[in-house]
């Protein structure tokens, strides 16, 4: 297949089910403009009414950290548990905290 | 790190039923498994299209025909859906449409068989999809992340596809003596290659091994075979279609239905190129995928210019 036929980018697509949720990640679609993508996103992911929005993102715009390096990237979060709430001793009788 | 090691700790991940990313390390043998097995899924849900998109034109009433194109478009969501999974493993879709022109590639050989009747759309949505979806309930539970993803979202919509096929047979079934004939007929033509879709019985099957080791495949394709079939029993009878298969009886022992043989020498037959309709599928595939190269290549050039006068401005 040539350089000047194929199926465009591949566009990273996240929906919003309902007001107040997160955008959540969904799938794929290729288009060859944003335009496209956004209405292949809707008529791919969004056939009964699964969402009321959607993002449409180009894959290499995605920056992603690499499981290889988990063990030394997420390494500053491990030694501080003075950040979970369980880390405080209550008074014994305290209510409500 | 050597592989060993890192072999040591994929599989310590499998077996603790933690999902593999695409970014996360795996055996080649398990990449190419897995392209293997999702783009071919991704092939019969496409090549699926064909068979029904037959009777759209001769749909019997206008509900009948709403529903047998939006059957169809999810068939074409479904094959969607798949080749986003399959592409997280480094291969572009081009490759992957381009495997299944030139036949490297296979897809489901249920789709080499013609749609003859009305009662073909019944027997597809009841039978063909009824096994996928036995398949693809297993599949929700895949060790690949993005193909697991797939499959929860496929399965969500594919229960729509057999409750209308099996409305159809039950329909025609209580229908003229020759509407359930015709119901019947299509029974008979479908029944054995909707159990062989299974795939060849697990002591001839040399994928197995690793498939199940590796979580790829949850459940081997004699027990993904008999549930099916253990389900679908009552169903013909609530209808009042027989099976055709005499030595289909109920094993009390087991608690299972035992049934016969099939009939590998068709199954191998179909899988090769000689069913029924194989050209004819690969054919329709490759002269659509031709037409649409005009829209392929304007989209591309309208983009182009878009980025231009962006630029500019």
């Amino acid at each position: 297949m040539s350089n000047t036929d194929n199926q465009g980018g591949v566009w990273e697509v996240f929906i919003q089910s309902k007001p107040g949720l997160p955008h959540k990640h969904a799938g794929s679609v290729h288009a060859t403009d944003k335009e496209m993508a956004l209405q292949n996103a809707r008529d791919m992911y969004t056939r009964r009414q699964e969402g009321t929005c959607l993002w449409v993102v180009p894959l290499e715009a995605i920056v992603s950290s690499m499981p290889d390096d988990n063990d030394s990237f997420f390494d500053p979060s491990d030694d501080k548990i003075y950040r979970h709430p369980t880390h405080y001793v209550m008074p014994d009788g305290a209510k409500h905290i | 790190m050597e592989d060993s090691k890192k072999l040591e700790e994929f599989q310590a991940k499998i077996d603790a039923e933690i999902k593999i990313e695409p970014k996360d390390w795996m055996p080649e043998d398990y990449k190419k498994h897995l392209q293997r097995q999702i783009s071919q899924h991704a092939h019969s849900e496409v090549i699926g299209m064909q068979p029904e998109g037959n009777w759209i034109s001769r749909a019997p009433s206008l509900r009948a025909k709403v529903v047998l194109l939006a059957k169809i478009q999810d068939e074409a969501g479904h094959g969607q859906y798949l080749y986003s999974a399959a592409e997280t493993l480094g291969k572009s879709r081009d490759e992957y449409i381009e495997e299944l022109q030139s036949g490297k590639a296979k897809y489901s050989s249920i789709f080499n068989y013609p749609t003859l009747t009305w009662a073909d759309m019944g027997a597809v949505g009841w039978l063909v999809d009824g096994a996928a979806i036995v398949n693809q309930v297993s599949l929700q539970r895949t060790s690949y992340g993005p193909y697991s993803r797939a499959m929860v979202r496929i399965c969500k919509e594919e229960s729509f596809h057999q409750r209308q096929g099996y409305e159809i047979m039950a329909t025609m079934a209580k229908g003229t003596p020759e509407q359930k004939a015709m119901a019947q007929d299509a029974l008979n033509r479908f029944w054995w290659p909707s159990i062989m879709m299974f795939g060849p019985h697990d002591s001839d099957s040399p994928n197995t091994g690793n498939a199940v080791k590796w979580k790829i495949k949850r459940e081997t394709n004699d027990e993904l075979r008999q549930k099916f079939i253990d389900k679908t029993v009552q169903q013909a009878e609530v209808i009042g279609l027989t099976i055709p298969d005499p030595d289909l009886k109920w094993n009390e022992a087991r608690g299972h239905y035992d049934f016969g043989e099939m009939d590998w020498d068709e199954f191998w037959r179909v899988v090769k190129g000689n069913g029924p309709c194989n050209k004819q599928r690969l054919n329709h595939h490759k002269k659509a995928h031709q037409k649409g190269a005009w829209v392929r290549e304007a989209a591309i050039a309208y983009a182009k210019k878009q980025k231009a006068k962006q630029l500019v401005a």
